[in-house]
C-alpha cells in the first residue's frame, strides 16, 4: 500500500500533520519565554520535557517522524522530476498553480537547512550535556539568549520562519486532500485554517529569536 | 466580435520520430481569420507547406467540437492554449492580435512519448482504463434506465466527472506529469453510481496500480490539471480517488 503513488502521500500527509502537531507543542512551550520571568516559567517546561522518560521515547518517534518526512519527501521530488524528460519552453508557472505549492521541494530544503543549524545549536549540546540520557541539563534560556546576539543566526531563523509558512500554507491543506477530504466545505474551510495556523506558528516562532535580540523581553 | 484577420509567426516543435531528437522550426501564416479555429490556422499553413512540397506538421485532432480529446497542442506554455475550459480546437483566432509569436509544443511527459511534430502517444491512458475503467455486465439485456434509483446530486457529480475526454492536459501541464486527475475522474465516475459498487475497490486499486506502471508522477496537489483541464474537471476528485484508494488497501486483500 504504501510503495504505491499514492501510498506515498499518504506518508507526506501523514507525518505532515504529526509534524504540525509537534509545532503546537513545540511552540507553546517556547512561548514562555514571554512570561518575563527571567527564563523561569521556559526552563520548567523544558526541563520536564527533557527529564521525562515518556517524552524522550516519543522523541524517538518524533525523529522518525521527520526522517521518513525528509526521506520520502526527496525522493519524491527526485522520482517526480524524472517523469518528464524535455521540459517545456514556455512554462505554465503560475497560471496553474501558486509558486509555494510548487516550490515544496525547495521549502523543504529550506527548513532542512535550518533545522541543522537549529538542532546544532540547541537539542545537540544540550542533550550530549545529558550524557545523552537524562542527565542535567543546560539553561537553555540563557542558552537562547546568547545564540540569540548575533544577528545573523536572528536572519537565519527568521528565514527559516518564512519557508515554514509557506511550506505549511500548501502542506496543511495538501495532507487533507491525501487523506481523502474532498467535501468543498470542509476542504475550505481546512485551507482557512491552514493559511491562519501557518501565519500563528510561523510568527510566533519568528517573533522569538526577534524579541530575545532585540531586548523586548 | 467584429471580424480581423492577422498575421502571425509559428515556432512549432518539429520531431521526426519517437527516437530522433526534435527542435523548434519557425513558421509564418498570412491573412488569418479572427473566425478560424486554432487547428483551422494549422489546416491553412499545412496546405501552404503542402504546396511548397514540404512535409506538413502532425497534430493530433479528430471531432473538432471539443468531445472527442484528440486535439493536444501546448499553446504559450498552456494546455489547449488560453482560454478557460476550451479545448485546442475550440479555441479560436480572435485569441490572437496580429503580429503575435505563437510557441506550440506537444504534451511533455516520459509516459507520452512524442510519436511525430505535436502527435503524442496516449496509450497509457487506455491501459489504465483497461485495467479497471470499466463495469462488468455478463449477461442479459440492457436494464431498464430507471430501475435503479439514483439520487439526483451523486448523478450529477458522477457526470461531472464523466465529461473527462482524457485529453492528458492534466498530465501535461502537472509538474509531477502526474495522471492523477485523469485517473481520479473515471474512478469516481463509476464509483459514484451503484453500477460501479461491485468492482469499486478493485477498480481502485487497478487502475492507481497501471498509473504507476505506465511511469507518471505522483500527486502533489499544485492545482494546475484542474485550471487548465478543457472540461473543468474538479481536484476534489482526486481527494476522493485517495479516499477510494485507501479504503480499498486497507479493506481487501488484493
Amino acid at each position: 500500500m504504501f510503495t504505491s503513488s499514492v501510498g506515498k502521500k499518504l506518508v507526506m500527509g501523514l507525518t505532515g500533520l504529526f509534524l504540525i502537531t509537534f509545532l503546537v507543542i513545540h511552540a507553546g512551550i517556547n512561548a514562555c519565554i514571554w512570561a518575563n520571568d527571567g527564563g523561569e516559567m521556559f526552563n520548567k517546561a523544558a526541563h520536564f520535557m527533557g527529564s521525562s522518560v515518556v517524552i524522550r521515547i516519543l522523541e524517538i518517534g518524533l525523529m522518525a517522524g521527520f526522517l521518513i518526512h525528509i526521506i520520502q519527501g526527496i525522493s519524491l521530488e527526485i522520482q517526480n522530476r524524472r517523469k518528464r524528460a524535455i521540459g517545456y519552453a514556455v512554462k505554465l508557472g503560475n497560471r496553474g498553480s501558486k509558486w509555494y505549492s510548487r516550490s515544496m521541494g525547495l521549502l523543504g530544503t529550506l527548513i532542512l537547512l535550518f533545522l541543522i543549524i537549529h538542532l546544532s545549536q540547541f537539542w545537540v549540546p544540550n542533550r550530549s550535556h545529558q550524557g545523552w540520557l537524562l542527565g542535567e541539563e543546560l539553561n537553555l534560556y540563557d542558552r537562547m539568549e546568547s545564540t540569540f546576539k548575533q544577528p545573523w543566526v536572528v536572519l537565519v531563523y527568521v528565514l527559516g520562519c518564512i519557508s515554514l509558512f509557506w511550506h505549511l500554507v500548501h502542506g496543511f491543506q495538501s495532507a487533507f486532500r491525501t487523506l481523502g477530504v474532498s467535501n468543498h466545505r470542509y476542504l475550505k474551510m481546512i485551507n482557512n485554517t491552514g493559511i491562519g495556523f501557518s501565519l500563528i506558528v510561523s510568527l510566533a516562532f519568528a517573533m522569538m529569536p526577534v524579541s530575545m535580540h532585540f531586548n523586548w523581553i | 466580435m467584429e471580424h480581423y484577420t492577422m498575421n502571425l509567426k509559428l515556432k512549432v516543435w518539429k520531431q521526426k520520430n519517437t527516437s530522433s531528437k526534435g527542435s523548434f522550426e519557425t513558421f509564418e501564416v498570412k491573412d488569418i481569420s479572427s473566425e478560424m479555429s486554432f487547428l483551422e490556422m494549422f489546416d491553412v499553413l499545412n496546405e501552404k507547406l503542402i504546396n511548397e512540397g514540404k512535409e506538413p506538421i502532425a497534430f493530433d485532432h479528430d471531432c473538432r467540437e471539443g468531445i472527442c480529446g484528440m486535439c493536444s497542442m501546448y499553446i504559450n506554455g498552456r494546455p489547449h492554449g488560453p482560454w478557460h475550459g476550451t479545448t485546442t480546437c475550440q479555441l479560436h483566432m480572435r485569441a490572437f492580435k496580429d503580429g503575435d509569436t505563437i510557441v506550440v509544443e506537444p504534451w511533455r511527459a516520459n509516459a507520452f512519448p512524442v510519436i511525430k511534430d505535436l502527435m503524442v502517444d496516449r496509450g497509457a491512458f487506455d491501459r489504465i482504463i483497461q485495467a479497471g475503467g470499466y463495469i462488468s455486465v455478463n449477461t442479459g439485456n440492457a436494464v431498464d434506465g430507471n430501475a435503479i434509483p439514483i439520487e439526483k446530486e451523486k448523478a450529477d457529480s458522477s457526470f461531472a466527472a464523466a465529461a473527462c475526454i482524457g485529453c492528458g492536459a492534466c498530465v501535461a501541464a502537472c509538474k509531477n506529469s502526474s495522471a492523477m486527475l485523469f485517473v481520479s475522474a473515471k474512478i469516481s465516475h463509476l464509483a459514484l453510481l451503484p453500477q460501479g459498487d461491485p468492482e469499486r475497490k478493485t477498480r481502485a486499486l487497478n487502475m492507481l496500480a497501471q498509473m504507476d506502471t505506465e511511469g507518471f508522477g505522483s500527486c502533489t496537489n499544485t492545482g494546475a490539471c484542474e485550471a487548465v483541464c478543457p472540461k473543468e474537471i474538479s481536484i476534489s476528485y482526486i481527494a476522493r480517488a485517495n479516499a477510494e484508494f485507501t479504503l480499498a488497501a486497507l479493506t481487501s486483500d488484493k
